[in-house]
């Protein structure tokens, strides 16, 4: 199946009708600008403060994109080592699963204490512990739900555990990896948001939400929600294309088997 | 004639000491000849591809030995010395076809020149030699039994362990499945051990048939077959049919618990 611009067709006419709707509403039941406010006025605060957005979706950008990076290959990393070595398996996976049941994000202000309030560090941190856990456990479990056939098949060929690893373990593994990947793009961005709620320089998204909706300028807050939203979708959309890309084999499939 | 598959008071126990064991098979004795097609036919359950398993080495037997070549089953297992064809295709649906069936040849370090030759040979001999790009997802479960043949087949195993290989297939692409089978054995001198349902099917390709009987899994009696060259015509000759009335006696007598 090749990608079809085509399809991009039916969203995008229900995005503008969405928008279109929204608008009408707003102006038709009067509804006043504080609740509310009009896409129209939401994309005028855009054009005027773009200066001021473009460099918060570009700095909040920046640590939910590191963020995700590290989190992401601490989690696969330690994936392949819980499922060589079965110690740390059992030890490490249960823990995950626990940690990973909790709001990780009520730790921000915590994080802001450990790794100061001055920098990004902090922000990153709560980054990277969101993107860890479900990264971590949805790979070591592509890496160890293989059916066991496939291992015989492989013992079979004399082959050894790094082979079996190469060649069943992390294939079998990508669905999985794709699926925390479709689930951590956007939450990264949400986890940067709200760790900027708690602090860290004031040239964030988080930031620019929060003091302008302190001075009652709603159109200016949506504003940096909106670029706040086009930078999740930009990241969740590269989630999507390193999944066709990186399994060729499932492009005539839907979506496999879903995790968390 | 040399041997090639010893088993000598082989037992396997499942799960054993827990609520769930299972005795699969018990006091197997069986010496399989240098070249020689050897069927195991027997009701579900009887332990026939838990005895497969262990001539492969990848289960460990609880009693008695396996020598494979001479070898420990192990030490043949080391040696790539058989080929298995397991009861479910177990094709990986992340390589294509022609990737599939190359890729015992890519363990051995085949160059990629030969490996892409050999896998052609071999989808034409299953006659899916327009399939090689192709995932697995996208072809028939009998399509898919024919490739993992091949990829068994490909780097022409001293022994072959098969498990119900043809189970899956339509009857005409079984006897002609059946008839290359044949052919290979006879033009590569390869050991076959075979497990099938199917009397006929049993007939028609062995020296000798096994026949097991269940809980625990035993041999019940072996049953010499010698019908010669097999052609097609020996679908359709008395001895054949001889052979297959002596198989379905010993099979009755099994189920009779006899
Ligand atoms: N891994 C296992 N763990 C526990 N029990 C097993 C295992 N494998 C096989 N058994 C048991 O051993 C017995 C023999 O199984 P086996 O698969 O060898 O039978 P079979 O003759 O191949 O049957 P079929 O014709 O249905 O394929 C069965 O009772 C089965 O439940
Ligand atoms: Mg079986």
């Amino acid at each position: 199946m090749k990608f079809r611009p085509g399809a991009l067709a039916p969203p995008l006419v229900a995005g503008v009708l969405f928008l279109g709707a929204w608008e009408l509403t707003v102006r038709g039941f009067g509804i006043r600008e504080f609740l509310l406010p009009k896409p129209s006025s939401i994309w005028e605060q855009l054009v005027d403060q773009w200066p001021t957005l473009r460099h918060a979706g570009w700095e909040t950008g920046r640590i939910a994109v590191s963020g995700l990076v590290v989190g992401i290959l601490a989690g696969v990393l330690l994936a392949v080592g819980a499922t060589r070595f079965r110690t740390l398996q059992e030890g490490l996976t249960p823990l995950a699963v626990a940690v990973n049941a909790t709001p990780i994000i009520a730790l921000a202000p915590i994080f802001n204490a450990w790794f100061g309030i001055t920098g990004s560090l902090s922000n990153q941190a709560v980054v990277v512990a969101v993107v860890f856990f479900p990264v971590f456990i949805n790979t070591a479990k592509g890496l160890t739900e293989v059916h066991p056939d496939e291992i015989e098949l492989m013992r079979s060929y004399a082959a050894g555990e790094w082979t079996i690893l190469r060649e069943v373990r992390i294939p079998n593994a990508l669905p999985f990896f794709a699926n925390a990947l479709r689930l951590v793009a956007p939450l990264s961005v949400i986890a940067a948001i709200v760790a900027e709620y708690f602090g860290g320089p004031q040239d964030r998204i988080g930031n620019v939400i929060t003091s302008n909706a302190g001075f009652a300028r709603y159109d200016a807050a949506w504003a940096a929600i909106a670029v706040a939203s086009a930078v999740g979708l930009a990241l969740f959309a590269t989630a999507l294309l390193v999944e066709r890309l990186s399994m060729p084999w499932r492009l005539t499939e839907g979506y496999g088997e879903t995790e968390n | 004639m040399s041997v090639a598959v010893v088993a000598s008071g082989l037992d396997k126990v499942f799960g054993r000491g827990t609520d769930a064991e299972v005795a699969a098979l018990s006091g197997i004795d069986l010496m399989v000849q240098d070249g020689e097609f050897v069927s195991l036919i027997g009701p579900s359950g009887c332990g026939k591809s838990t005895l497969l398993r262990l001539v492969a080495d990848l289960i460990e037997p609880t009693g008695g030995t396996v020598t494979v070549f001479d070898k420990s089953a192990h030490q043949a297992r080391l040696d790539q010395d058989y080929g298995m064809v397991f009861q479910h295709a177990g094709l990986f649906d992340w390589r294509r076809v022609a990737a599939n069936i190359e890729l015992p040849l890519e363990l051995k370090g085949w160059s990629k020149a030969d490996r892409s030759r050999r896998s052609r040979e071999m989808l034409d001999l299953v006659k899916l030699p327009d399939f090689s790009r192709h995932y697995p997802r996208q072809l028939s479960g009998g399509m898919q039994q024919r490739v993992s043949i091949a990829r068994a087949l490909s780097f022409e195993p001293r022994l072959l362990l098969m498990d119900e290989p043809f189970g899956a297939l339509d009857e005409m692409t079984r006897e002609h499945m059946q008839g290359e089978l044949l052919r290979i054995w006879r033009e590569t001198g390869t050991t076959v051990m075979f497990v099938t349902h199917s009397i006929p099917e049993a007939a028609f390709l062995s020296n000798r048939v096994v026949v097991l009987s269940p809980r625990p899994g035993r041999i019940h009696t072996i049953v010499d077959v010698d019908l010669g060259e097999r052609t097609e015509e020996t679908r359709e000759d008395p001895e054949f049919f001889a052979a297959a009335t002596r198989i379905r006696e010993a099979l009755r007598a099994v189920e009779d618990g006899s």
